[in-house]
């Protein structure tokens, strides 16, 4: 996704001298074409994380767009004030760009793994997150992000994903996507993790479990009528994401539907409120983790199908409210 | 097991590891290499059967993507298996790619964002301080690292709070992640910087052994040290010697034969 999203933004930025990129002395071969031949247009603000988020917000403030690059909790923990008071206070046209999220880093270490960015900066006014969810959607973020004046973070994950949205022409990035149309049970995701739904859906759909797909790119602000407008068409909803339970994605969809009146049940799935000791790759750490195709459908098979009388076509209710 | 044998080994395994975990920052451990082998085969005080021993000197390596450097040091010294140390960047290990505390027997301090390790050392020796304890902090940072504004930050405080147990290693390399450091941010003359903060500078040649045990057993009265040793990144493989490449990449093929090859020519 990082790829689709830098190729995108080099084609803006040849056009717009006015884009700036500035990196915290990150993004070998990924950013060399910038490096190299918009050299103008390209600042290494070497290991200095805080100085450049304000620097950012100052270039801002003069008129330049902005994009901040580094990895990991690098653009968004190691300068947060710096976030809150300089950029999103001041509005400023500044788009934060982190690459390698989640797990995407796993054997690097506890140090390298972002798993709750969303939650910091969902806590914040004037910012908008985007966690998008394929390379089309990466594309689509670039594009939209720098349309768009104001404060970014865009989330992007080392995996390359194939484009999952199928109406392009309709695609609305603030929309969630639907990836595949369920009964009864959906699961709502953001960013790479979102391919273990898509895969859980597959082997449930050979028991004849129809799971519903949707991807959500913006998760900040969220559009709260289209969502409610899904929900009424599932009895049960998971969310799924590669970050912290407490405070992510999950929550924000928990509060949507707790202040709607609909009643669907809605069951998060995450990672819990502890650090992880030991490392490895993303697929070890998520399996542990227990976000991963065989755990989400294990969730569902436990939770939802084993309370859903498929004849009646109705959850058990009673069964379903002591969850 | 001196530290000119410990720091070929340091070297050779990991060459190793790198290799068989395709893991990275092998120009950075090669750099550090030589520093952390003099430290523990000749400066720091520490007992591999009790690793919590209160009147150890602590090492924090604030460079935390070397910190395999520091975990064949400890394997060396007895504080964990050889098997451990081949969990590496595996599955399940503790061993992460970026220095961590968590059940492996003597490391202090968990790092792996840069400017933080040296800060966490200024603590201890507060602390150190406070108790009136004997014991010597030291700690390795990058020159990269120095672009953090947090070090600088350390330095005011260290030097305020005459932490004399304190002693900074700047792996002056002269590199960082993108390129060299001259065309990042100019460091400048990084001793007469940490002089003007105050410190007690010493400036080494981060490959040579005896130069480096001499300074870093000395300890001012008042102030806290600071040694500047230049070093070479990639330091023991011509190939690996000052390109940034090998920040990142893992060495395969031709480039692990080549670079063990060069290696085992050292072996003593
Ligand atoms: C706060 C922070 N920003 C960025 C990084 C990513 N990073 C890891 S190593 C490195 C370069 C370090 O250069 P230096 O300190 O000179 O160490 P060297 O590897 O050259 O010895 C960078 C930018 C990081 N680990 N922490």
């Amino acid at each position: 996704m990082r790829e689709a999203f830098f190729v995108e933004l080099f084609k803006i930025f040849k056009k717009d001298k006015n884009a700036i990129l500035i990196t915290g002395d990150l993004g070998y071969r990924l950013l060399d074409k910038f490096r190299k031949e918009l050299p103008k247009q390209f600042i290494n603000a070497g290991i200095a994380e805080q100085n450049m988020m304000s620097v950012a917000a100052g270039l801002a403030l003069e008129g330049k767009k902005v994009f901040v690059y580094s990895i990991a909790n690098f653009p968004v923990l190691r300068c947060l004030e710096q976030i809150r008071n300089d950029v999103a206070y001041h509005n400023a046209n500044v788009k934060i760009i982190s690459a390698g999220v989640g797990f995407d880093y796993g054997t690097l270490g506890y140090s390298h793994h972002a798993t709750e960015d969303i939650a910091v900066l969902m806590a914040i006014p004037n910012i908008s997150i985007i966690s998008p969810f394929d390379n089309y959607t990466a594309k689509i973020a670039a594009r939209y992000v720098y349309k768009n004046k104001g404060s970014f973070y865009v989330r992007l994950s080392k995996d390359k994903i194939n484009d999952l949205v199928k109406d392009k022409k309709n695609y609305d990035i603030k929309k969630p996507a639907e990836i595949i149309k369920g009964e009864k049970i959906a699961i709502f995701s953001t960013g790479a993790i979102i391919q273990e739904a898509i895969k859980t859906a597959e082997i449930l759909s050979k028991k004849n479990i129809k799971i519903g797909v949707y991807g959500f790119a913006m998760i900040k602000p969220i559009d709260k009528e289209y969502i409610r407008q899904i929900i009424k068409r599932y009895d049960i909803i998971f969310t799924l994401e590669e970050h912290r339970i407490n405070g992510g994605f999950g929550s924000k969809i928990c509060n949507i539907i707790s202040e709607s009146n609909n009643k669907s049940k809605i069951i998060k799935i995450g990672l819990d409120d502890k650090f992880n000791f030991f490392i490895g790759d993303k697929q070890y750490l998520m399996k542990i983790n227990k976000v991963d195709k065989m755990a989400v459908k294990k969730y569902i098979l436990k939770i939802a199908v084993k309370n859903y009388d498929f004849q009646e076509k109705k959850c058990n209710k009673k069964l379903l409210n002591k969850l | 097991m001196s530290s000119q044998k410990l720091a070929w080994n340091i070297r050779r395994k990991a060459l190793e590891i790198i290799h068989n975990t395709r893991s990275s920052h092998i120009a950075s451990v090669f750099s550090v290499a030589d520093i952390v082998a003099v430290l523990y085969a000749d400066i720091l005080k520490f007992n591999n059967k009790n690793p919590k021993w209160e009147k150890r000197d602590r090492l924090i390596l604030s460079k935390g993507h070397a910190g395999l450097a520091v975990y064949i040091a400890l394997c060396e010294s007895g504080f964990f298996s050889e098997k451990v140390l081949n969990s590496y960047c595996k599955n399940g290990s503790y061993l992460q790619g970026h220095i961590s505390n968590k059940n492996v027997p003597g490391v202090e301090v968990s790092s792996g964002s840069l400017g933080h390790g040296i800060c966490i050392a200024s603590g201890m020796a507060l602390a150190a301080k406070m108790d009136n304890k004997k014991h010597r902090i030291f700690t390795i940072t990058g020159d990269g690292e120095c672009d953090e504004g947090s070090v600088w930050e350390t330095a005011l405080f260290a030097n305020h709070y005459e932490l004399n147990n304190l002693t900074v290693i700047v792996d002056h390399n002269k590199m960082q992640s993108l390129d060299f450091c001259e065309n990042t941010l100019k460091l400048g003359n990084l001793c007469k910087k940490w002089e003007a903060f105050g410190w007690k500078v010493f400036e080494v040649n981060g490959h040579d052994h005896a130069e480096l045990k001499k300074i870093l057993k000395k300890q001012d009265k008042k102030k806290p040290t600071c040694i500047i040793a230049h070093t070479i990144k990639g330091k023991g493989v011509s190939f690996m010697e000052n390109n940034i490449l090998w920040h990142y990449r893992d060495p395969q093929d031709e480039y692990y034969l080549k670079a063990k090859e060069e290696l085992e020519k050292e072996k003593l």
